[in-house]
């Protein structure tokens, strides 16, 4: 076996490292999510922080081999605390030619590539449009190339039983995570736990995977050619019971946890879009809590069956992406005309149409600020990590009930796929959700009358005696709710809605200011974005920098402070992976300040690395 | 409805406040009185009752029944109206709806809700045209018929409501001419009591803009002659002198006089609307001669929320999760000390 490593080293070379940025990439049939999200829960349970970034294309079996058919997995582990995937990788694991030549430029100079060799024949060279075969052409040399003849290794390891080939070659991957396994220390008491639960009656492949995988680990051990293992101390973070979780997961268990606090069942209506369906499928698991999760005909069907849950008193919720939230647009206006409660998630994809279906982006802002007909404001609000997606499901389950009025609630692909630890939070511990219910007719009752402090209206439900009454998308009267066509009364309505949007920024939390509290450069984000300006405002305050950062949740309205913090700064630059949309909603709403703006567009979310020069630019021509 | 003492209601007690406001002469007006006779019948409470429209004139319903209601976007009705039922199976919920309506703009709801078989009792007023826009041809307007947007004749061929509802699987299905308010509450009552989605096809005239468009089946002079309305485990019997009837000519309705050919009562149709197999109701949809009113066909079966309320229950008598914690810190979760 030929290496481009030079020195071959001793096995006992333990390196204590900070962290470390992985990435298993082949074909999308290679099973490349399961060694990723393998990986990911033993080095959690091993106490590291993580993010995790799956890459996928949108073709579910792409022909095999094929460059756009390659599936990756990248997981960024640390001893301290852990805010992105990361830009550079440390370790490439390539299972075909394919994954090597779409994956190679990311990693690190000198840094380790293992290949499975049995995959570099001249077929899947061709199907990767590599001329020369790069592991014997000096492309290389850069990197330190592992070569392992995996699929060899995997079907002799296994030639003992009675498996089919098909099975064989798809418990290769298995082989590989055994080698990173030895790599970093890692223990494969959880992967060999997993085996034997997934593979329940199925045992011999439950031993299958576990003969592969403890292969790979002995191969990696006894392999002199590896030079290194490493460790990653556990990091530290505060105490408490923790899970892994994405975001998706976390926005549906966001939303069980309000239905229950809130007393209310919870009504998904929705259809299938990517990257949004995992909430579906996620909730539909769950009918033991009375969940009533309803897959629809279509996009619209979706959010009128939630409109019309809303309106039979249930915590009723639409989960979609950029299309689907088009499609929605006008029964969104029809649920704020009505002043009825109505969660609707954006799982935010690359756009415009059909775009990128399984890239992330930012760019449905102003689609859900004012994708609609008329004067119709709702809130916005949005989740920026994945773990935050638990916490802001919640709110916006919170805030539509209280303020009687739908939420959009943007996520995106990239921490609606992503995952990280996510300390527990016990139900009991979350804020009270207060419906505004009537439980009984009262003499003054009207259906359109306010609360005094809000403006929200009462929720009348069907099924309550002596409140009957008619709602509808015409506009009402302010007091009856009856059609009425007065001028007067439709600019009265009008304002008073919106001014019920505007009051919600008594009821939300202030911006807080990362890092510097004043000085040279605010950065400003929203949405899923946090984690790497987070990072790279980190990195270089730790350099001397006078830099801030402030990371919007709630987009309408606003934070009340944001004038203020923004006062402290002497530049502001918005980042968006659009092309500044936020910075057209603040220029709007704060005119006063002059925004500059980072942008990006490529399905990919930001590096790290290319915002801290960009920061470092800016601060040097202030 | 736990409580089972349901008070008596009234014509009046159902009424809204609000003034109606469709054309004088409009079969609106039938239907809607029809409904508010029909309602106290139903032994359901008022507050049990929510109407749901989409656009059109006919969905100006909900606020002239003091019931809850909506009155929502075109089309979109059975959407609504499905998450009402998902919602609170208890209630009665109906959804209003025209051709345009639910043909047009909401087919593809209104055949899914069919599939379903949701309980929601629809009201499908069809005249053909429409008639909130100003009368543009409908998708059951006729070929060749001049409207404001076919000037020199429709070239789009309609769509037999009847016929597509059975396509998509409707269990009950019935027609009833919108000058027959007697038989149309009687109807009304009839698909409240049936469980899954009950689908009326009212035929209703359009004073404005498709005046007289069914007057060929449902005027007094003639409606016995071209009319049969249908009653389970009756024959098919009709005629001013009720000496009509209906027979089968190998795959096709025939029809017959009694007294001619030797045929009598016996040897006529029996009308079977519990059938499931909806080949002779399909045929009984098509007929122009006579046109079949009453209900045509009534099948049982488990509704969509009694699937759903079932299933929902045996997951829940089976899950170690009764409160939502019992799902969070389950699984695979690991401490930090």
């Amino acid at each position: 076996m030929d290496t481009h490593s030079k020195t071959p080293q001793s096995t006992e070379n333990i390196e204590q490292i900070e962290g470390v940025v992985i990435r298993f990439v082949g074909d999308s049939g290679d099973g490349m999510q399961l060694t990723g999200t393998q990986f990911t829960d033993t080095s959690a349970m091993f106490g590291n922080d993580i993010a995790t970034f799956p890459n996928y294309p949108a073709e579910i079996r792409a022909p095999q081999g094929s460059l756009y058919g390659v599936s990756g997995y990248q997981v960024h582990i640390g001893s301290s605390e852990v805010s992105t995937p990361g830009d550079d990788l440390d370790l490439l694991v390539a299972m075909n030619p394919a994954g090597l030549k779409t994956n190679i430029a990311s990693l690190k100079a000198g840094h380790m590539v293992i290949v499975d060799l049995d995959s570099f024949s001249k077929k899947n060279l061709e199907k990767a449009f590599y001329d020369t075969n790069p592991l014997e052409d000096g492309s290389l040399n850069n990197y330190r190339v592992i070569e392992v003849d995996m699929t060899s290794l995997t079907k002799e390891c296994l030639k003992d039983l009675p498996l089919d080939n098909k099975s064989v070659l798809r418990s290769k991957n298995m082989f590989a995570l055994g080698m990173v396994y030895w790599m970093y220390h890692r223990s494969m008491e959880h992967t060999l736990d997993f085996f034997a639960k997934k593979f329940k009656g199925k045992e011999l492949l439950a031993e299958a995977n576990t003969k592969v995988l403890k292969a790979g680990y002995f191969y990696a051990e006894t392999l002199e050619l590896i030079p290194n293992s490493y460790t990653i101390a556990p990091s530290k973070m505060p105490k408490g019971i923790y899970k892994i979780v994405n975001g998706n997961t976390a926005t549906a268990w966001g939303l069980l946890a309000a239905s229950e606090k809130s007393g209310l069942e919870l009504y998904l209506g929705s259809y299938p879009i990517t990257p949004a369906t995992d909430i579906l499928h996620e909730l539909v698991k769950h009918r033991h809590f009375g969940v009533k999760a309803f897959q629809a005909e279509d996009e619209i069907a979706g959010i009128c069956s939630s409109i019309g849950a809303s309106f039979a008193g249930d915590l009723a919720v639409t989960t979609t992406s950029g299309p689907g939230l088009a499609l929605k647009g006008e029964a969104l206006g029809l649920a704020m005309i009505e002043e009825l409660p109505l969660v609707v998630i954006d799982v935010q994809r690359g756009g415009p149409s059909t775009g990128l279906p399984t890239k992330t982006e930012q760019s449905d802002l102003l689609q859900a600020l004012f994708g609609r007909n008329g004067e119709s404001p709702v809130i916005v609000v949005a989740a920026s990590t994945p773990a935050n997606c638990f916490d802001m499901a919640f709110q916006a389950a919170k805030l539509a009930v209280e303020h009687m009025t739908p939420v959009i609630l943007l996520t995106d692909g990239y921490i609606a796929n992503g995952s990280e630890p996510w300390k527990i939070k016990s139900v009991n511990d979350l804020e009270p959700i207060n419906p505004p219910i009537l439980k009984e007719a009262t003499p003054d009752w009207h259906p359109y009358a306010r609360n005094q402090d809000s403006l929200a209206r009462n929720w009348a439900i069907p099924g309550t005696k002596g409140l009957e009454h008619r709602i509808g998308g015409l506009e009402k009267d302010k007091t009856s709710g009856n059609v009425s066509y007065d001028p007067e009364n439709h600019e009265f309505m009008t304002d008073i809605r919106a001014e019920k949007v505007k009051r919600v920024a008594n009821y939300i939390p202030e911006l807080t200011v990362d890092g510097a509290q004043e000085g040279d450069l605010l950065v400003v984000g929203w949405g899923g974005t946090y984690g790497s300006l987070h990072s790279a405002v980190k990195g270089i305050s730790d350099e001397g920098y006078k830099v801030g950062h402030v990371h919007f949740n709630y987009i309408n309205p606003m934070p009340k402070n944001t004038a203020a913090v923004f006062a402290k700064f002497k530049r502001i630059v918005v980042c968006e992976l659009n092309k500044g949309q936020m910075a057209y909603v603040l220029r709007a709403n704060y005119p006063q300040f002059t925004y500059v703006q980072y942008n990006k567009i490529q399905g990919l979310p930001f590096s790290v690395g290319d915002l801290n020069k960009k920061f470092k630019n800016l601060i040097a021509n202030n | 409805m736990e409580d089972t003492a349901i008070q008596k209601y009234t014509f009046k007690d159902f009424q809204s406040d609000q003034e109606v406001r469709w054309c004088p002469g409009c079969d609106d007006y039938v239907i809607l009185r029809s409904m508010l006779k029909a309602l106290p019948e139903m032994n359901v409470k008022r507050e049990d009752v929510v109407f749901i429209s989409g656009i059109g004139c006919s969905s100006r319903f909900p606020y002239y029944v003091n019931s809850y209601g909506m009155h929502s976007i075109h089309g979109r009705a059975p959407g609504i109206a499905t998450g009402v039922k998902l919602a609170n199976p208890n209630l009665s919920v109906w959804v209003i709806t025209g051709d345009g309506d639910s043909m047009a703009i909401g087919g593809n709801h209104f055949i899914h809700m069919l599939r379903r078989n949701i309980n929601l009792n629809v009201v499908l007023f069809n005249n053909e045209i429409y008639g909130l826009t100003k009368g543009q041809f409908s998708p059951t307007s006729l070929l060749g018929q001049k409207t404001k947007s076919s000037p020199y004749g429709n070239t789009q061929p309609p769509f037999q409501p009847g016929e597509l509802a059975i396509g998509a699987q409707a269990r009950f299905f019935a027609r009833i001419g919108g000058n027959n308010p007697k038989d149309m509450s009687d109807l009304f009552v009839q698909a409240e009591k049936f469980k899954g989605t009950s689908l009326i096809e009212v035929l209703q005239n359009c004073v404005i803009f498709n005046d007289g468009c069914y007057t060929h089946y449902t005027d007094k002079e003639v409606k016995e002659d071209k009319q049969i309305f249908l009653e389970h485990g009756k024959p098919m019997i009709f005629g001013k002198n009720m000496d009509k009837g209906l027979m089968l000519n190998g795959l096709k309705l025939k029809v017959v006089t009694i007294g001619e050919e030797g045929i009598t009562k016996e040897d006529l149709l029996i009308h079977d609307a519990k059938e499931s197999d909806p080949t002779l109701h399909q045929m009984l949809i098509r007929s122009t001669y006579p046109l079949a009113t009453g209900n045509i066909r009534s099948v049982d079966e488990l509704s969509f929320e009694d699937r759903e309320m079932q299933l929902t229950e045996q997951v829940r008598t089976k899950s170690p999760f009764k409160k939502v914690d019992d799902l969070l810190f389950s699984g695979e979760t690991y401490e930090v000390k």
